[in-house]
């Protein structure tokens, strides 16, 4: 095995690049279970975006409308689990496990006259004399729009629900409900928002799947990246920085492992690609033996106003 | 002070199946406390609801200061300054005071400015509370605090208090009147919800009393007794408890230094509880909830195990066992939360009877349940207890409280225990079945079991226990003999003293 042919500038550079997609689905997913929503729709919901968005963005030659249309699209799907789980008060694990199959399927009837196709791609941001400096310049500032915008968006997620009313609102809706209820907020509403953030969000990241890391169309091309979103929410105890570092620290584990596959290392290939979903459940299963800390009270539970 | 502040004109609210309000009027004046009065499922909480935008009114109008007053929502109540303060409170655990508090108010000021807000309302009305504790923290006492200040923030002109002193010691419940009299005496109008006579009579100037959804009628509590008051609540003269007079047999249970940290972020730590328990008599264990109620409840069920010889039965160390062992042995246990705790709401009667039965009844056979013998003896404890159901097969949660808990205590009393342990056995309960439950475990004791009743109810403990003993904070206190017992020696053993003593440093 031959460590030295992997270069770590390039390997923080596509660390990022692997991370985003995770990145933004699980802000989104934070957001949703902070109000008390357990979404399992995840997958679904990004595959759907990944489909529409690279669709659009090859009828269009246009990248920034397909992530729009991305947004657009996996909030629809989302929209779908908001009726169904706010108003006709469905389960909510049913729906999202149902969500995931309804977005699989979906993205793939879309998704056939779309096979082979390459799409349109997102250029890297120019950044003038940032990108010039060595080593840093090529490591974290020769990147596309979208990793500054992920970026971006796990602060403003933190100052919002840690700084304004919007977000207290969104905290006490989650913590719990009758209370919420009792004071006059809006749970639904609050809960339906956002369902349709988390939804627009996965789907930004699904889009950022088929339009600039792949960037292409294949059937099924999420391969789980939703569920451990999903993951990385629990592993983070529902805290913005932390999913940023969980979503970084398995992009991080994921191009290692190719990279240590590239350089010969002496272990079964179909462990190395494993190796990532292990160390999440391992991850897990500590966190847990631990004791789940910050969970919102009312994650999963049903709220109606009857009473 | 004697101008009309809120007029209620026949204002009717019917549920499915129920009339909770019936064509109910009454005044309430500035600057005067009022009481309103019922049992429970008189439509008490249906009618504040209705002033506090919670609830829209079928028909009936109301009038404040004059002008129709029709909130649409809570935030429209207080807009007109009204306020309410929660029976179970509505507070957030993982926030903070200042956090909870700006969520009750319309228009909050930046935080530092609030916290200092906070501390100068909690000064002014003599209620310590430290804005940045979290209130998952907070005992019951101070939780309350909590919405008090939220409420008193806005400057109400009338402020809804629903059963405040349920969780309180009497200690904390002098500091609250004291609060309440001086906020009445500045112009604040207060409807104070209650079904405690002896506070109706000390704290309001009038008091309106609801039976069945009707208003039965306004009076002045402190010319009325407390018996009046009590028949008008309940339309019939009350069946007291049968005197006690027994005599304790041999020890049968007894704890030796039983510890156990706490089971979550909120609970309590047991900290080397110690006791003895004679066949024949009831121990009553008063204190305000959170002190560790629940966690000796599961200490004694076996639903949390300890050393072995921290428990013993009869002699025999049973620390170590389960629950099912322990029942089979004679040690039986009713927890306090009805629906999820003592019974499964989806199941049936006879499912519910037979899963806590089904040692001690011998409804297994071969590993088989017997569904007929489990209905059978479902059916028994439904005609000795009175439970109102259609049959043995109703699920649990389509009772009503007061029927469910006599079910759930009946199935424990008929098993014919040894030992039984009640945790808040009356608790949401109306006064006929309360009573009916709390013969019940008199007329268990009589026939020799041992009883430790668990309730933050004094006056219940007052009227059934032979011995007094207090938890606070998870610490047991030596027991005293019930008879002679002074409400002041009462609430020193509940902690109350140190509990105000604590307050007052926080700040």
């Amino acid at each position: 095995m031959d460590l030295t042919s992997i270069n770590p500038v390039l390997l923080i550079a596509s660390l990022m690049v692997s991370a985003t997609p995770i990145l933004l689905a699980a802000m989104g997913e934070m957001v949703v279970e902070k109000s008390g929503v357990l979404n399992l729709g995840v997958e679904g919901m990004m595959i759907t975006g990944a489909i529409t968005g690279f669709a659009i963005a090859v009828n269009t030659g246009s990248p920034a409308l397909g992530f729009i249309a991305a947004a657009a699209g996996a909030a629809m799907l989302a929209l779908a689990f908001g009726i169904l789980t706010q108003f006709l008060l469905s389960n909510q694990v049913a729906t999202g496990l149902g969500l995931t199959l309804v977005g699989l399927g979906l993205s793939s009837l879309i998704g056939k006259p779309y096979e082979g196709i390459k799409s349109p791609t997102l250029p890297r941001l120019d950044l003038g004399p940032l990108s010039d400096i060595p080593v840093l310049g090529r490591m974290l500032f020769s990147h596309d729009i979208m990793v500054y915008f992920s970026l971006a968006l796990v602060a403003a997620v933190w100052a919002v629900l840690k700084f304004t009313r919007a977000g207290l609102v969104l905290r006490a809706v989650g913590e719990s409900h009758d209370a919420a209820h009792a004071l006059g907020y809006k749970v639904v509403r609050v809960r339906l928002l956002a369902i349709l953030f988390g939804g627009a969000c996965a789907g930004l990241g699904g889009a950022y799947l088929s339009l600039v890391r792949v960037p292409q169309w294949t059937e099924g091309m999420t391969a789980g990246a939703g569920w451990i979103a999903l993951a990385i929410v629990v592993f983070a105890s529902w805290r913005a920085g932390r999913v940023l570092v969980g979503a970084y620290l398995f992009g991080g584990i994921t191009v290692l492992q190719l990279n240590l596959q590239a350089a010969g290392a002496q272990v079964p290939v179909a462990l190395l690609s494993a190796s990532p979903y292990l160390i999440t459940i391992l991850v897990l299963v500590i966190i847990s033996v631990r004791g789940v800390h910050g969970a919102p009270a009312s994650l999963g539970r049903p709220f109606h106003a009857s009473h | 002070m004697t101008g009309t502040l809120l007029s209620l004109s026949g204002l009717t609210k019917a549920y499915p199946g129920v009339v909770a309000n019936d064509d109910i009027s009454f005044d309430i004046r500035e600057g005067e406390v009022h009481a309103l009065l019922g049992e429970n499922g008189a439509g008490k909480s249906t009618l504040v609801k209705m002033i506090y935008g919670l609830v829209k009114p079928d028909s009936g109008t109301m009038t404040l200061r004059g002008a129709p007053y029709a909130p649409a929502e809570p935030r429209a109540a207080r807009a007109s300054g009204v306020a309410m303060v929660f029976q179970h409170f509505s507070l957030f655990d993982a926030l903070s005071v200042a956090e909870n508090i700006a969520l009750g108010m319309e228009d909050p000021p930046k935080p530092r400015d609030l916290a200092r807000q906070i501390r100068e309302v909690s000064e002014t009305y003599g209620l310590p509370l430290d804005p940045y504790r979290t209130v998952g923290t907070l005992s019951a006492g101070e939780r309350q605090r909590v919405e008090i200040i939220r409420c008193l923030l806005q400057n109400p002109k009338l402020l809804i208090m629903d059963e405040p002193t349920s969780v309180l010691t009497p200690q904390e419940v002098e500091i609250l009147f004291t609060t309440l009299r001086k906020l009445a005496a500045e112009g604040t109008a207060i409807l104070y919800i209650s079904h405690k006579l002896e506070e109706i009579r000390t704290l309001c100037d009038h008091a309106t009393i609801l039976r069945l959804g009707q208003k039965v009628a306004t009076c002045t509590p402190a010319e009325t007794t407390a018996r009046e008051l009590a028949e008008m609540m309940v339309g019939a003269s009350l069946k007291a408890p049968e005197a006690h007079g027994r005599t304790p047999g041999d020890v049968v249970l007894e704890i030796r230094d039983l510890s156990l940290p706490a089971p979550g972020d909120f609970g309590t730590a047991l900290r080397r509880i110690s006791m003895a328990l004679r066949a024949g008599e009831i121990l009553g264990i008063g204190g305000v909830a959170g002190n560790g109620q629940d966690e000796l409840l599961a200490a004694l069920s076996g639903e949390r195990r300890s050393a072995p010889d921290a428990i013993l039965f009869k002699g025999q160390p049973l620390g170590h066992l389960g629950p099912g062992a322990r029942r089979r042995l004679g040690l039986l246990a009713a927890p306090e939360e009805r629906l999820g705790h003592a019974a499964a709401p989806d199941m049936s009667l006879t499912e519910n009877a037979a899963l806590t039965a089904m040692g001690r009844k011998g409804l297994v056979r071969n590993g088989l349940v017997g569904w007929g013998r489990a209905e059978d003896f479902a059916r028994e404890v439904i005609a000795a207890f009175d439970v109102r159901t259609p049959g043995a097969d109703t699920a649990a949660r389509a009772l009503s409280g007061g029927n469910l808990q006599k079910f759930v205590i009946g199935r424990e009393v008929m098993q014919a225990p040894e030992v039984l342990v009640v945790n808040q056995p009356t608790w949401g309960v109306d006064a006929a079945a309360a009573a009916a439950i709390r013969q019940a475990l008199i007329d268990l004791a009589a026939k020799g079991c041992a009883v430790i009743a668990i309730s933050q109810d004094l006056d219940e403990l007052m009227e059934i226990a032979d011995r007094f003993a207090a938890l606070n904070e998870g610490r047991l206190t030596a027991s005293k003999p019930m008879a002679g017992l002074t409400l002041d020696q009462i609430g020193m053993m509940m902690g109350g003293a140190h509990d105000m003593e604590a307050a007052h440093v926080e700040t």
